[in-house]
């Protein structure tokens, strides 16, 4: 059992699946995803940006879908599937995502670029994108200081095209 | 983030029995505006009940056709729901209008009906505000005051109400379905939020210990003639300055029924179905919605920083009521006027 806790606080027992694997906590009910991530996980690639749902660089995907995991407490998702960044790909092993921003330069300092990833991941699995203004449309959540957001969209843009041009293909 | 005590309901009735037993209780569902703020020192219950597990995340049709929406039913679930887009796309629209795509997967129906305002005052401990504070004083009050009411609004309280489903909502006159301690009742949409009054602390009409379970769509679709249209300080992923749900029926070329209700204008969403019913048989036309938007807008009043509201909600009101009647509702996505 993992327990980031102090001993003179109530617990709540939590059962979450992270990136395939099973874990029990005790936690707190006061942390959050984020939180939990990034302490006693150590998944540092899950960014602390503003920790209000704004920024977007603590995105992470919930049982598929895209959340912002500042504002989850951990205690209400006992029994989801928690996909981080780490899970997704690995160096040697990249998400089309992962490869595609690389390959379009698709950030600059890189702190909100895990948060970028995982908000389109969970954008290409809506399927509510076709165009590039949908798709900076449904990437709004996630801000970069940088303002690489040309960029950003032209590597969500191609993965996006090879989905299309995958199904096209198969049918 | 202050310590509480948490529970999870296994049911409804669970749940109204924890919010009776602990009036210092308080609901938790998606988080996206509570655990903010708790965070920011805004909200600090001494306990939470978790009703993440109750079964309230479907949207059904009842046999009378009409649509009935779970508590628990996410933003982004009900806006690309096939049913309420086919039926109700205004509300869709509204909804896509809000927040953000990951916002919106995490709140829900009911949340998105009892989310505070945002004034900057309200959010910050340290100022004095009637509605977290009641009796400390309203800071907006000549302070800084740019996103605030220009309707309805009272010498303690000039707080909006954030939502653009809600907005949505109160044109298309949904029910709340809640349950209490005293058993279920049905909230007309128009009576669920409240003006500020002597009571800015009070968002709604809910008794102590009641709980949304629902809200339900009944009646006219308005799917030729609707629009929502949202100004705000950037295009995508901002509160609204001023937001309008337009929607019409057309016969003969004269206007049947007409709703028009405003967001980001007033402590609640702003609708004046009395006002609507002057122009039923009016020909909708750009000289009939600038008539509406001067009867709406007869009672603004300024404050000093948001005094560009009132032209600008006039102008908002004759553009998507244009747009209603025309049938080309505002895209959410190309936001640029066609």
């Amino acid at each position: 059992m993992e327990t980031g806790a102090s001993h003179s606080l109530p617990t709540i027992p939590v059962m979450l699946t992270v990136n395939g694997e099973r874990h029990r906590f005790e936690l707190h009910p006061w942390v959050t995803l984020l939180d939990l991530l990034r302490g006693p996980l150590q998944l540092t690639g899950t960014k602390k940006g503003c920790d209000q749902g704004q920024c977007g660089a603590c995105t992470v995907l919930i049982d598929g879908e895209r959340i912002n995991s500042c504002l989850k407490l951990a205690a209400s998702l006992d029994g989801a599937e928690i996909t981080t960044i780490e899970g997704l790909g690995t160096p040697e092993n990249m998400h089309p995502l992962q490869k595609a921003f690389l390959d379009h330069d698709a950030y600059q300092c890189g702190y909100c670029t895990p948060g970028q990833i995982c908000s389109a991941a969970g954008l290409l699995a809506e399927g509510h994108a076709r165009s590039r203004a949908e798709i900076r449309e449904l990437m709004s959540g996630n801000l970069c200081r940088c303002g690489a957001y040309t960029n950003i969209v032209d590597a969500v843009e191609e993965v996006l095209g090879h989905q299309a041009a995958l199904r096209e293909a198969a049918e | 983030m202050r310590p509480f005590d948490y529970t999870r309901a296994e049911t409804v009735r669970d749940a109204v029995a924890a919010l009776v037993a602990n009036p210092e209780a308080q609901l938790l569902a998606g988080g996206t505006n509570l655990v903010d703020l708790m965070k920011y020192d805004v909200a600090h219950p001494a306990a939470i009940i978790d009703i993440n597990h109750l079964p309230l995340r479907q949207i059904e049709e009842l046999p009378d056709g009409s649509l009935r929406i779970g508590a628990l039913v996410s933003n982004a679930a009900v806006a690309h729901n096939p049913r309420i887009r086919e039926r109700y796309p205004l509300l869709a629209s509204a909804i896509l209008a809000g927040a953000s795509p990951q916002l919106r997967n995490a709140a829900t129906t009911g949340g998105n009906l009892l989310q505070r305002t945002r004034c900057y005052y309200f959010y910050d401990p340290a100022s004095p505000c009637n509605k977290r504070q009641p009796g400390s004083g309203c800071s907006a009050i000549g302070g800084v005051n740019r996103i605030h009411a220009i309707l309805g609004a009272s010498d303690k309280c000039i707080a909006v109400h954030p939502s653009d489903m809600c907005v949505a909502l109160a044109a298309l006159a949904a029910i709340v379905e809640v349950e209490g301690p005293e058993g279920r009742r049905d909230i007309p949409f128009a009576e669920f939020h409240r003006l500020p009054g002597d009571h800015p602390e009070r968002d709604n009409t809910l008794s102590q210990g009641e709980m949304v379970l629902a809200v339900r769509l009944e009646g006219n679709h308005f799917v030729p003639h609707h629009s929502y249209l949202k100004l705000r300080d950037r295009l995508s992923f901002a509160f609204a300055l001023v937001s309008v749900a337009a929607a019409m029926d057309i016969a003969d070329g004269e206007i049947i029924d007409l709703r028009v209700a405003l967001g980001g204008v007033a402590h609640m969403p702003w609708r004046d179905s009395l006002a609507e019913a002057e122009f039923a048989g009016a020909p909708p036309t750009e000289e009939t919605f600038r008539k509406v938007a001067a009867r709406l807008l007869a009672g603004a009043k300024g404050q000093g920083g948001n005094d560009f509201k009132i032209p600008l909600a006039h102008r908002a009101i004759v553009r998507a009521l244009s747009q209603a009647a025309a049938g080309t509702p505002q895209d959410q996505t190309v936001k640029a006027f066609q």
